[in-house]
C-alpha cells in the first residue's frame, strides 16, 4: 500500500508535498469562506433567534417559516438557485460570495434555533423581576437574559460552527477553489488519491476537532453548573 | 409551462424522488445497527472496542461527508446506487453514534448496577433496560437525523452521478433554456425536499413535545 505503486506510495507523497502551495491556498480559502459565513450566520442567528421569542405573532410567524423553509430543504439546492438562477434575472455574484451567502443564511437558521431555545431556557420570571426594575425589553434582553443563556448556546453554537466548516466543502461543487477542490483537481491530474484525499481530510480535521472537543467541555461544564443549582435548591 | 409539466417529464422527477427516498431509507436503516453498535461502544469505560468506537466516530464527523463521498467513490471505482448507499452509512452510523452515545449517559449509572446485583448480563441490562430509556431521550434527534441524511442526498448527482432528485431536475433544467422554466423546476424541487423533510422534522417535534411531558 505504501511502497511500489500503492495508493499510498511515497514518491506521490512526495508529488503532494512539492505542490504544498496549492493544498495551503485551498485550506486558506476554506478557513476565510468559514469565517465570513460564520459571522453572516451569527448575526442572521442572534437576530432571528431574539425576535423568535418576541411577543408578537407576525414576527414570530416570519422567523418560523425562514427557520423552517432553510432547514428543510438541501444547502446545496440553495446554493445552485443563486449560482443557476441569479444569473438570469441579471445579477452575477462571484462564487466566493455566492458560498458566503448560502452557507451563511443557512447556518444562520439553524443558529437562531439555538439562540430561541437559549433564551427559552431562561425562566419567565427573569423578565419580569427586570421589568419591575425599569428594564426595557431590549435592556433586559441585553444585560440580563443573554449573558445567562450564553452558557446554554455555546456547545451546540460551536457545534454549529462545525458544520458550517465541513458545509463550506459544497463550494467545490460549484468550483470554488477550497481544500476538496484542490484535492481533487490534483488527483484527478496525477490519479494519486490517496496522498490528496488524506491531506484533504485531515486539513479538516485540524479545524474541527478542536471545536468539537472545546464544544464536550462547555456542554459537560454547563450540565454540572445546572446539576449544582439543582442541588442547592433541594 | 406546459411543455415542463408533461406527465413524462413528472414521472421523471417522481423516479428521482424515489431514488433520494431509497437511498435515504437504505442508508439510515444499516446506519442505525452501526450508529447504536458505535454508541453502545464508544459509552464503555474502557477497553479496545471503546477506543475503536471512539476515534470511528471523531474522524468522521469532523470531516465533510462530500469528501467521504469521494473516497468512497475513489475506492470503489464505480458509480452506483450501492456506493451513495455505503458512503452515506458511513458518516450517518457516526453521528447516530454520537446520538447513542449521548442517550445511554443520560441513563443513571445506578441502574447499571441495580440491575447488575440482580444477576442480569451485560447485553441483558443494555437490550431490557438501559435502551429501552435511553430510546426516549434521543429519537426526537435520531429522527431529525434523517432530514440530515435526505438533504445530503442533494450531493449524489453532482459527484457520483446518480439520478436522486437533484439529478433529475438538473437533466430537465438542460432540456429548457427560459427563466420561468428554471425557476418552476426549481419550485418543483424546493417544494418536493421541503415537503418530505418538513414533515420528518414535524415528527421530531411532536415525539420532543409527549416525552417532555411524561
Amino acid at each position: 500500500m505504501f511502497s511500489g505503486n500503492g495508493p499510498f506510495a511515497w514518491f506521490k507523497w512526495e508529488a503532494l508535498f512539492q505542490d504544498w502551495r496549492l493544498f495551503a491556498k485551498g485550506f486558506l480559502y476554506t478557513i476565510e469562506l468559514s469565517i465570513f459565513a460564520l459571522l453572516l450566520a451569527l448575526v442572521i442567528g442572534v437576530i432571528v433567534g431574539i425576535c423568535a421569542t418576541s411577543h408578537s405573532k407576525v414576527l414570530r410567524g416570519i422567523m418560523r417559516v425562514f427557520v423552517e423553509f432553510f432547514q428543510n430543504t438541501p444547502l446545496l439546492v440553495q446554493m445552485f438557485i443563486l449560482y443557476y438562477g441569479l444569473p438570469f434575472l441579471g445579477v452575477i455574484l462571484s462564487v466566493t460570495t455566492i458560498g458566503i451567502i448560502s452557507v451563511g443564511v443557512y447556518h444562520g437558521a439553524y443558529i437562531a434555533e439555538v439562540v430561541r431555545s437559549g433564551i427559552g431556557s431562561i425562566t419567565k420570571g427573569q423578565f419580569e423581576a427586570a421589568y419591575s426594575q425599569g428594564f426595557t425589553y431590549w435592556q433586559a434582553m441585553r444585560h440580563i437574559i443573554l449573558p445567562q443563556a450564553m452558557k446554554v448556546i455555546m456547545p451546540p453554537l460551536t457545534m454549529q460552527a462545525v458544520n458550517l466548516i465541513k458545509n463550506t466543502s459544497l463550494i467545490a461543487i460549484i468550483s470554488g477553489a477550497d481544500i476538496i477542490f484542490t484535492a481533487k483537481s490534483w488527483s484527478s491530474t496525477n490519479i494519486y488519491y490517496g496522498p490528496a484525499y488524506v491531506t484533504a481530510g485531515l486539513l479538516y480535521f485540524i479545524l474541527c476537532f478542536p471545536l468539537t472537543r472545546a464544544a464536550k467541555k462547555m456542554e459537560l461544564r454547563a450540565q454540572e453548573g445546572m446539576g449544582g443549582a439543582r442541588e442547592q435548591m433541594a | 409551462m406546459a411543455e415542463v409539466l408533461t406527465r413524462n417529464n413528472l414521472l421523471f422527477i417522481l423516479d428521482g424522488l424515489r431514488t433520494t427516498l431509497y437511498i435515504s431509507a437504505l442508508s439510515i436503516a444499516l446506519s442505525l445497527v452501526f450508529g447504536t453498535a458505535l454508541g453502545v461502544m464508544r459509552s464503555l469505560t474502557r477497553g479496545i472496542p471503546q477506543k475503536i468506537a471512539a476515534v470511528y466516530i471523531e474522524v468522521v464527523r469532523n470531516i465533510p461527508n462530500l469528501l467521504w463521498i469521494y473516497v468512497v467513490f475513489v475506492v470503489f471505482r464505480l458509480k452506483s446506487i450501492q456506493a451513495g448507499v455505503v458512503s452515506f452509512t458511513i458518516f450517518t452510523s457516526a453521528a447516530i453514534g454520537e446520538i447513542v452515545r449521548g442517550g445511554l449517559n443520560s441513563v443513571n449509572k445506578g441502574q447499571w448496577e441495580a440491575a447488575r446485583s440482580q444477576g442480569f448480563t451485560f447485553l441483558q441490562i443494555l437490550l431490557y433496560i438501559v435502551l429501552p430509556q435511553a430510546i426516549r431521550n434521543i429519537l426526537p434527534a435520531i429522527v431529525s437525523q434523517f432530514v440530515t441524511v435526505v438533504k445530503d442526498t442533494s450531493l449524489l448527482w453532482s459527484v457520483v452521478a446518480i439520478q436522486e432528485l437533484t439529478g433529475k431536475i438538473t437533466i430537465l433544467v438542460g432540456k429548457f433554456s427560459r427563466v420561468e422554466q428554471f425557476f418552476l423546476l426549481y419550485g418543483i424541487m424546493t417544494l418536493i425536499y421541503f415537503v418530505v423533510n418538513f414533515v420528518i422534522s414535524q415528527i421530531s417535534r411532536r415525539l420532543q413535545k409527549r416525552w417532555a411531558h411524561h
